[in-house]
């Protein structure tokens, strides 16, 4: 007996909300707007947490129909909603860490300007990505899918009088359409091999077959074309270059959209799909390659970054790549660990980010920083609690989350160990690096730099120095630095003493039958078919080798930390002397290895030309605006020719009806003698 | 055919109108050829007789003078008069082709003008009627239209 | 025995003649005149064909054309008159305020 629960309510009620704010946001008080956004996504996480409370009653998988919706032929996708672990996991996620940023902004944003729209965008984003994860069809997800990629266009450029931010915005939503493209084709693809894009049919249909070897097939294509939309998604070689522009947007989007939800879609959308990829291991071995390349490469570009958001957007970018990299090694529950994990410590990192440069007036370069530890403390903890996390010291989350991902990825291969392993010491050494570069030394900013007279950031209150954010905004930092501190102790892995609660929850979703799987990877437990447990007896060595690799990446954390320690609070001259002895090597990654110039010269330039040329010029000017002036023209010449016919010359009419009389008695006769 | 072509050659109007005349007499014996004595009467007495003098009095009161040179129409040398000429000869063709050789005969039709009155007054009633309202309002648009300004508004004030 | 052909024949001319004129000529009477040639010829077609079927009813048509071509002379005479008053002209190429 399945009760109803109001699944449609939980995506519905932040839309309600975006509505009443859009509409009627411009004559509301920012209270009424701060309570009306607030109340929608706060009633939406409290539904969620209805339904998690209700979870252990219900039949997993738990679906609920709306309405029908497409009907074409054999073909349904209806309105329908898929309620399951991964699903929760993911819903507590996205209104829990949402309902924070929502808090979040209120402070934030609130001497801005467009006040209501923010919130109504805000709240828009919710409706999209809650659709999204609830879709229990491909289609309906990539409604979700599309509209938090609009809803990230809105938000990257809310300040759209600032051309930076309209050009980043616009950059956001192109390069998330290369990725639809391909995502586009391998729903086509579903729909044309298997009839149905409902999860569960296409989980039917593909069970029975075999995995496929040797590297080509229909599996494998759509698995690729499956990742080449969530590297658009969630920002992978070669479609990140979207993530650091969009930091023109409010630090809040940033936290919500570009670290704790949309760009986890991906992610989502392949663990979703993890029937399919584990019968395609090249599809898996892509992944598992993109997700390294792109882990290593952004988080050696952010370690050059002076902008302090722009640090955190490459980290994201890394921490994505890790993501992947389970995806790829078909551990999928530790990627969505560290999901979870990584929306707690990032969230905060860029909420705390925004109280700093809320405090400083402005100010986003982090060699303005500095010696804001004793003036912002609360701002401070929270940061450091963050910091700590993503670097993967325990007991903090980004340990558990990381190391299950590192333990992993060990299993199928070395390089991705060791690659993720030297990315974790880059890691550590960057995040470090912010944290002495903006908390500690001597403030190295203007004085008076908090009179905020830089335009994304005035305020108005008359503050003068360097300020504490108000509680507002203070509350949700603690709350995230909580979780951030515990998050991880619900996916304590068995090596540790722990039972690893989070794998085997998720685990009952990523069941798969196949047989042909390394068998170490059995024994990890990530596929047997009748068990509902995952985590399979591990013999002690298993445990032993665990905890050996556990150590290592705890060193290479402490490593990253000491170097940071090194060169920002012992030495500070020598990051400089080490820069400019790395001369061309360094220039290279501090311009973002020229990624961006070289997209602008292939392919950009040629496009705008093409367009420009063939499209404007030779289409639309020359053949459409051709074709009505000449017709119009035409007319005109024309009625001036017939014009001279009403001459007002009684002979000339006389003429005319001779001519005709003549014409017609020439017909008759013809007509006659036929 | 001479009086007709005359008409045409002639410049001043006047000229023209006396050819018309001609044509007009000779029509009348042609009836008289067919057998139509009262067509041929009612030509000389109302066509002859009233409407010729009607435009000569026009043409004397206007005092027309001869035709001066302006500049014409193209349109009705370049289209009209061959297109006229075409008109003419296919129907010449046509009837020279198919009349064949139907003889007419010459000489009067028994009791014409007793049978015409017959028809003019049972059969041709309605258009008999509506001619003569015709030529009624005719007559009052005439009159209006060729009234002097003057004598038809000096009742009224300046 | 005259063939019918010959009155046609003639009745062409006439008619042919009268549209030249029409065409030809400058003068509005003349105009008129030519009108009033063409109304003939056709005439002389009709009694042709009436007498040649013994229908009478070809003569009472002429009959009608006659009063017809009478009253249409009158408007149309008391309308030139009226022209020549106003533009002091029987040149018809100079009666042309009507173009565009």
């Amino acid at each position: 007996m399945t009760p109803n629960l109001h699944l449609w309510l939980i995506p519905l009620l932040p839309l309600v909300g975006a509505a009443i704010n859009g509409i009627f946001g411009k004559k509301f008080s920012r209270q009424t707007v701060a309570g009306v956004a607030l109340s929608f996504s706060g009633a939406a996480f409290l539904k969620v947490l209805a339904v998690a409370f209700s979870f252990s009653s219900l039949a997993i998988p738990h679906t609920e129909t709306l309405a029908t919706w497409i009907r074409a032929g054999s073909f349904q996708a209806d309105f329908a909603f898929y309620l399951d672990q991964l699903s929760l996991v993911m819903l507590l996620v996205v209104t829990g860490v949402g309902l924070l940023i929502h808090v979040y902004s209120v402070g934030y944003m609130w001497e801005e300007g467009g006040f209501y729209r923010f919130f109504a965008y805000l709240n828009l984003f919710m409706f999209f990505m809650l659709t999204l994860v609830l879709a229990s069809n491909y289609l309906l997800m990539f409604i979700g899918w599309e509209g938090v990629g609009l809803a990230s266009y809105l938000l990257i450029g809310f300040w759209f009088t600032k051309d930076s931010a309209a050009a980043a915005g616009k950059k956001a939503f192109i390069v998330n359409r290369i990725g639809d493209f391909g995502f586009l084709i391998a729903l086509f693809l579903l729909i044309k091999h298997f009839g149905s894009l409902n999860f569960e049919v296409v989980a039917r249909s593909v069970s029975p077959l075999s995995p496929e070897t040797g590297g080509a097939g229909l599996l494998t294509a759509i698995g690729l074309l499956l990742m080449v939309g969530a590297a658009g998604k969630s920002a992978q070689i070669p479609l990140y270059v979207w993530l650091p522009d969009a930091m023109e947007g409010p630090t809040p989007v940033s936290a919500l959209i570009h670290a704790a939800t949309m760009v986890t879609a991906g992610v989502y959308m392949v663990s979703r799909s993890h029937v399919i990829f584990e019968r395609a291991p090249t599809a898996l071995m892509v992944v598992a390659i993109v997700g390294t390349l792109t882990a290593l490469f952004a988080a050696t570009i952010g370690v050059t970054q002076t902008d302090i958001k722009k640090v955190l957007a490459y980290s994201t970018v890394s921490q994505l790549g890790y993501m992947f990299i389970a995806c790829g090694v078909g551990a999928f529950s530790a990627a969505i660990f560290h999901l979870m994990t990584h929306a707690f410590f990032k969230g905060l990192l860029f909420l705390a980010a925004g109280s700093v440069i809320h405090a400083v007036g402005g100010e986003q370069d982090m060699r303005q920083m500095g010696g804001l530890r004793t003036k912002i403390p609360w701002t401070f903890w929270t940061m450091t609690v963050g910091t700590f996390a993503i670097a993967g010291i325990p007991p903090l989350a980004g340990f558990f989350s990381k190391d299950e991902i590192l333990w992993r990825a060990y299993q199928a291969s070395r390089v991705y160990w060791a690659t993720g392993l030297f990315t974790a010491l880059l890691t550590s050494f960057y995040m470090f690096r912010l944290w002495f570069l903006t908390f500690f030394a001597e403030y190295r900013g203007t004085a008076e730099a908090a009179d905020g007279h830089s335009p994304p950031h005035g305020h108005a209150d008359g503050h003068r120095g360097i300020h504490e954010s108000p509680m507002v905004m203070v509350i949700p930092l603690v709350v995230l630095a909580v979780l951030s501190f515990t998050g991880g102790w619900i996916g304590v892995p068995g090596s540790l003493g722990g039972s690893n609660r989070f794998d085997k929850f998720l685990g009952a979703v990523f069941r798969s039958t196949t047989p042909a799987l390394d068998p170490q990877q059995q024994a990890a437990g990530e596929v047997t078919s009748a068990e509902k447990e995952t985590e399979a007896p591990e013999p002690q060595s298993g445990h032993a080798t665990e905890l050996v690799f556990s150590g290592i990446s705890v060193l290479a954390a402490l490593i990253g930390f000491g170097l940071a320690w090194l060169l920002y609070w012992r030495n500070p001259l020598w990051p400089q002397q080490i820069a400019s002895s790395l001369g061309g090597l360094y220039q290279a990654v501090v311009h973002k290895y020229y990624i961006d110039e070289l997209y602008a010269t292939l392919l950009v330039k040629p496009l705008i030309a093409g367009s420009a040329l063939i499209l404007w010029h030779g289409i639309d000017r020359d053949v459409i605006d051709a074709t009505l002036d000449n017709s119009a023209h035409g007319a005109n010449e024309v009625s001036d020719a017939v014009r001279h016919m009403q001459s007002g010359n009684l002979r000339s009419y006389a003429g005319w009806v001779a001519a005709g009389a003549a014409l017609v008695i020439a017909y008759m006769v013809w007509m006659g003698t036929r | 055919m001479a009086g007709a072509v005359n008409l045409l050659a002639q410049r001043h109007p006047i000229n023209s109108a006396l050819s018309l005349v001609v044509v007009m007499g000779s029509l009348a014996v042609e009836y008289l050829l067919l057998g139509a004595e009262f067509v041929a009467a009612v030509q000389v007495i109302v066509y002859a007789g009233a409407i010729m003098v009607l435009f000569v009095f026009v043409i004397m009161l206007l005092n027309a003078g001869e035709e001066a040179r302006t500049k014409g129409s193209k349109v009705a040398l370049l289209f009209g008069v061959p297109g006229m000429l075409v008109g003419s000869i296919l129907m010449g063709w046509v009837l020279i082709e198919r009349s064949g050789d139907k003889a007419v005969p010459a000489g009067a039709l028994p009791g014409a003008p007793k049978l015409i009155g017959w028809l003019l007054f049972h059969d041709f009633l309605l258009p008999f009627e509506v001619t003569s309202i015709l030529v009624l309002i005719a007559i009052m648009g005439a009159v209006v239209l060729a009234s002097h300004p003057d004598t038809d508004q000096g009742k009224k004030e300046r | 025995m005259v063939p019918i052909s010959y009155y046609l024949i003639l009745s062409g001319i006439l008619f042919a003649c009268g549209v030249t004129g029409f065409l030809i000529k400058r003068n509005i009477i003349s105009i008129f005149m030519s009108i009033e040639l063409m109304l003939n010829g056709v005439n002389l077609s009709f009694v042709a064909f009436a007498a040649q079927w013994h229908a009478l009813s070809g003569q009472v048509f002429v009959f009608f054309v006659m009063v017809v071509a009478a009253a249409e002379a009158a408007v149309g005479l008391a309308i030139i008159i009226s022209v020549y008053r106003t533009r002091e002209t029987l040149n018809v190429d100079q009666v042309d305020l009507l173009k565009l």
